[in-house]
């Protein structure tokens, strides 16, 4: 018998319309193995696996019905990451202030993921609120990299990332502000999407810094990710940013790229995002990787964004500026954590007390962050100066596209790195984000698929597309991912070290 | 504390200061969904049942904009001479509130909607002033709190609080005016005039309720004071909880004299919110300013910009009600009325009503004459305003009707229109609960216009030689007979009819 959790999501959903797998035997599969390494892991702060089985016996009873798939990943197993509502089952974000939170609606994401017939299992570990880049700065404790388990899987989404690289799930859902999918996707060798800010809903997901905030497909293989990118994306009335295009067509792209022609194709590296700061091992890999372009066919130049070097410090002024608003309005009057309610303290001062006691540290020093760069006398300084940045980063992104058709980097400047290391040198956790910020801030679409190893960790490749041009970033990294996997001799995945089950 | 100052009587307040005044009033629309939300806004639902994942902040929700809320909003700025900004943004106002879900008001800041305007404002003497409006500008209500076990529903002493989201996330329109100035004595009678000619010109957009009572129109009525020939403004309070046209008088009045008040002691007026209480028409200190706070007011990153075009605004600028000057204008010119009774009419707040009640079929004569005098006593009388009698331009204009057929003498018609005003239904239960049909069956008259003339001999001999003039005391003695239910005129000619037969 086929090991059914290394399987692709499009070779575990062929199998399952085709009734020669059934998606409980697909599902209890992988929740056989989030029991067996989950406690060594933590990817997942929630597992529903009474939920899942009922999901994957409705998939079941269709296929034998002889209906056709609702969609493509009917009857698949995905874990969605703690940010997203999911009607009936808790939803903490990580953070203790919404400890035991249910909530009574389902994000558009949540909402779609459904409707198409994938299980969800659970919901995985972050850092709180989605800020961090480590998943160390979970309220519940952090997840561990399957590839050494020291090691951290990057953040905010490690959980989404760990559990395909731990073969908890074939796919998952991340939330990406500053590199939350494509960095811990880096770092655990799997692919990791950002969308064109817009294209899939944020309703219902818990907003951090909403002009940044994008949900998107996490998975062990681009054509995975571009299914699930399909099921996700489109407009919805429920987001006002939200927008009103046909989604950009990422599975046929895939398909075509993994053809491994890229002639016609124009790649910029970006000078300002390879450079000083990057580990050697990840600047080998990418070097390795831009070689390999070459080799399919696409012509590489040379492109300069100037502005990229003020990207990071205009992130951490805006985003905590937004997240300073965004996380006011947990204050223990509706729902969550509420702390001091015991007849001697007045409404605001249990405000006050639950927020003292239900935001970690970093989430605190954000919020402090933000709400100083917003006061009066200080925005012009630092919130109105960081916009004008932003708006430097995206006419040096729209230059760059106007010399290429995608841009690329290295998804992040250094490899998994130990648990602990960073946790007292936040400037230098922050850097971490060096080079998926720049997408965030302009809005358009980058991928990260995995380039191979560094001392046995993974490195990531990063492609931009301009905004909903996402398809270009897919056909790339597809095509990128065949030459890979044929150099390589198999796909880099299955590399990863063997857990140790628990029984 | 500091001791209580003593008021100033106004004459004197007025003889040394120049009072500056600023309106802010919160106008609820009467859509029929929430600002960002698809929840009902109907006032009075049991709390917490028009409430959503949206208006009630919950995590991950987001807003969507109501469009028929910035339709109402251009055409209120529109009224108002607004301009209307070719591209304007929400804003987050932020600041702790428990009955605010988000911890922030989803507002406009420094890009409102419409701007730039005015409203001229006609008080009791006829005198126009125009008052400048700054913005008018979007932003949304927030939830309401109860507090319990305190003393008249103060937060101060109370037990605990229960909070109602019902309101969440209403559409307000914000508008506020520039600073008026050199109103002096009339201060408080312009500001009054000034919310009342504003609640007409809503009401004409039918845009909102305009229930000053349900709080659907609030006011806050910024007053300061600074001597005679000085250039520079005093220190302002902002007083809020004005619920009705008068104590939008009151409260300034009682301001003026107040800060003058505690000026005359040496002392210093604070910036701060000050509640104006109903009962005793004084205020009181609410919250402390000390400094303007600080609201970290940025764009609301979960909207995008409005950019109404041009198209758009004309098309709305084509459904605008008349303007109220041109309005009275046209109305003076149709009813044929002179300055004064324009005047009368216009200071009576009822040229709407009489409008109303001409349109529902009573000639504009008598519409007038009951509204100006009858009906604006009754509304003197019982202290509200004239529009907010219990009756309305169709149920005047039946009574005039019914008069017109004879079916009620003028007296009756009075008496008919009180009980409309106490609740007792249309004029029509009215007449059959209180019994008051003019008598018309000639016999039952005919006996007491002949026991009138028995009883007065000498006056019925003065009618058979003519003095036609005479029969008014026969009149008199009948209509007392009949208590008042018979019909004067026919009265009369049945007296010349049984005198000459």
């Amino acid at each position: 018998m086929t090991d059914l959790i290394r399987l692709t999501a499009a070779e575990l959903a062929a199998k399952i319309h085709s009734g020669e797998v059934s998606s409980v035997e697909a599902t209890q599969a992988h929740l056989d193995r989030i029991a067996a390494v989950d406690p060594a892991v933590h990817a997942f702060l929630y597992v529903d696996a009474e939920r899942a089985l009922q999901a994957a016996k409705a998939v079941d009873e269709e296929v034998a019905a002889g209906r056709a798939p609702v969609s493509p990943l009917a009857g698949v197993p995905v874990a969605v990451k703690d940010v997203l509502a999911t009607q009936g089952s808790p939803t903490t974000c990580g953070s203790k202030l919404l400890e035991g939170w249910i909530p009574p609606y389902d994000a558009t994401v949540t909402r779609k993921l459904l409707e198409a017939g994938t299980v969800i299992l659970g919901k995985t570990n972050m850092d709180e609120f989605a800020m961090g880049s480590s998943t160390e700065n979970s309220a519940y404790g952090p997840t561990r990299n399957p590839w050494d388990l020291d090691r951290i899987p990057g953040g905010s989404g490690g959980g989404s990332a760990a559990a395909l690289a731990a073969f908890e799930a074939p796919l998952a859902i991340g939330t990406d502000t500053g590199g939350s999918i494509r960095q811990p996707g880096a770092m655990t060798g799997t692919v990791g999407v950002k969308p064109t800010y817009g294209t899939v809903s944020r309703y219902g997901l818990v907003a951090y810094a909403s002009s940044f905030d994008q949900a998107g497909p996490c998975a062990r293989t681009v054509l995975d990710a571009a299914l699930l990118h399909e099921v996700i994306a489109g407009h919805d009335p429920m987001d006002a940013t939200s927008v009103d295009t046909p989604v950009a067509p990422v599975v046929a792209a895939a398909r075509e790229g993994a053809r491994g022609d890229l002639s016609g194709v124009r790649v910029g590296v970006v000078r300002e995002l390879v450079g000083e700061g990057h580990q050697p091992g990840v600047l080998a890999s990418f070097e390795a990787a831009v070689r390999q372009l070459r080799d399919l066919g696409a012509e590489v130049v040379e492109v300069s964004c100037p502005s990229f070097d003020l990207a990071l410090a205009a992130y951490y002024l805006i985003a905590p500026s937004e997240a300073s608003s965004n996380l006011a309005r947990f204050d223990a009057m509706r729902y969550g954590l509420r702390v001091g309610d015991d007849g001697a303290h007045s409404a605001e001062e249990v405000m006050s007390l639950t927020r003292e006691a239900g935001f970690g540290p970093e989430v605190k020093r954000r919020i402090i962050v933000g709400t100083y760069a917003l006061s009066a006398g200080y925005y012009d300084a630092y919130y109105g100066s960081a916009q004008k940045v932003r708006t430097l980063v995206s006419r040096d992104f729209d230059a760059a596209f106007g010399q290429a058709d995608v841009l690329v980097s290295p998804t992040s400047p250094v490899t998994a790195f130990r648990i602990g290391e960073k946790v007292d040198d936040p400037v230098a956790m922050y850097q971490v984000d060096l080079c998926t910020i720049p997408s965030n801030m302009a809005g358009n679409a980058a991928i990260s698929v995995p380039s191979g190893l560094s001392d046995g960790l993974p490195v990531g490749l990063q492609i931009f597309s301009p905004a909903l041009q996402d398809h270009r970033g897919y056909k790339v990294a597809a095509a990128y991912e065949a030459a890979r996997d044929a150099a390589q001799g198999g796909s880099l995945i299955h590399r990863v070290p063997e857990l140790e089950v628990s029984h | 504390m500091t001791a209580v100052a003593e008021l100033v009587d106004f004459d004197e307040v007025v003889a040394t200061y120049d009072p500056v005044l600023g309106l802010e009033v919160h106008v609820e629309l009467s859509t029929n969904t929430k600002m960002f939300c698809g929840c009902p806004t109907t006032f009075g639902g049991e709390p917490n049942t028009q409430v959503c994942p949206v208006c009630l902040g919950l995590p991950g929700a987001l807003p969507a904009v109501n469009g028929t809320a910035v339709e109402s909003a251009i055409r209120i700025g529109l009224a108002l001479n607004c301009e209307i900004a070719e591209w304007c943004r929400f804003a987050r106002k932020n600041y702790f509130y428990p009955d605010m879900p988000k911890n922030f008001q989803t507002s406009q800041y420094d890009e409102p909607i419409a701007f730039n305007g005015w409203l001229d404002v006609t008080l009791d003497d006829g005198e126009v002033v125009r008052v400048e409006i700054e913005r008018a500008h979007m932003e949304e209500d927030t939830g309401k709190s109860l507090h319990v076990g305190g003393a008249t529903g103060r937060i101060h002493g109370a037990s605990h609080s229960l909070l109602d989201f019902n309101r969440a996330g209403v559409p307000l329109v914000e508008i506020v005016t520039r600073t008026i100035e050199g109103t002096g004595a009339r201060a408080p009678e312009v500001a009054r005039a000034y919310v009342r000619t504003l609640r007409e010109l809503l009401k004409a957009l039918d845009v909102s309720d305009v229930r000053m009572d349900q709080g659907s129109l609030r006011c806050d009525a910024n007053v300061s004071l600074m001597p005679k020939g000085a250039t520079e403004f005093g220190t302002r309070t902002e007083t809020k909880n004005v619920n009705s046209l008068r104590s939008v008088e009151r409260a300034v009045r009682h301001e003026m004299s107040r800060q003058a008040g505690v000026l005359a002691t040496g002392g210093s007026i604070r910036q701060e919110t000050r509640h104006f209480e109903e009962v005793s028409g004084t205020t009181r200190p609410g919250r402390a300013k000390e400094t303007s706070e600080d609201y970290r007011y940025f764009p609301e990153p979960d909207l995008v910009p409005i950019a109404p075009s041009r198209e758009w605004v004309e098309e709305l600028r084509g459904t605008l009600p008349e303007p109220p000057e041109e309005r009275r204008k046209r109305v003076q010119a149709d009813w044929g009325l002179s300055d004064l009774e324009l005047r009368d009419l216009d200071n009576a707040g009822a040229i709407d009503l009489v409008a109303a009640t001409v349109a529902a079929g009573a000639p504009s004569g008598e519409a007038r004459s009951w509204w100006v005098s009858y009906l604006s006593q009754a509304a003197n009388s019982r202290g509200v305003e004239l529009g907010d009698l219990p009756i309305s331009p169709a149920q005047v204009a039946s009574v005039i009707g019914l008069v017109a057929a004879g079916t009620l003498t003028n007296k009756l018609a009075r008496s008919v229109v009180d009980g409309v005003l106490e609740g007792e239904g249309d004029p029509e239960q009215v007449i059959e609960s209180r019994g008051l049909k003019v008598v018309s069956d000639d016999s039952a008259l005919l006996v007491a216009v002949d026991e009138a003339l028995a009883g007065q001999p000498d006056v019925a001999a003065k009618i058979r030689d003519g003095k036609v003039a005479a029969a008014g005391a026969i009149v008199g003695a009948v209509m007392k007979a009949t208590k008042g239910q018979a019909d004067a005129k026919r009265v009369r000619e049945l007296i010349l009819e049984r005198v000459n037969a």
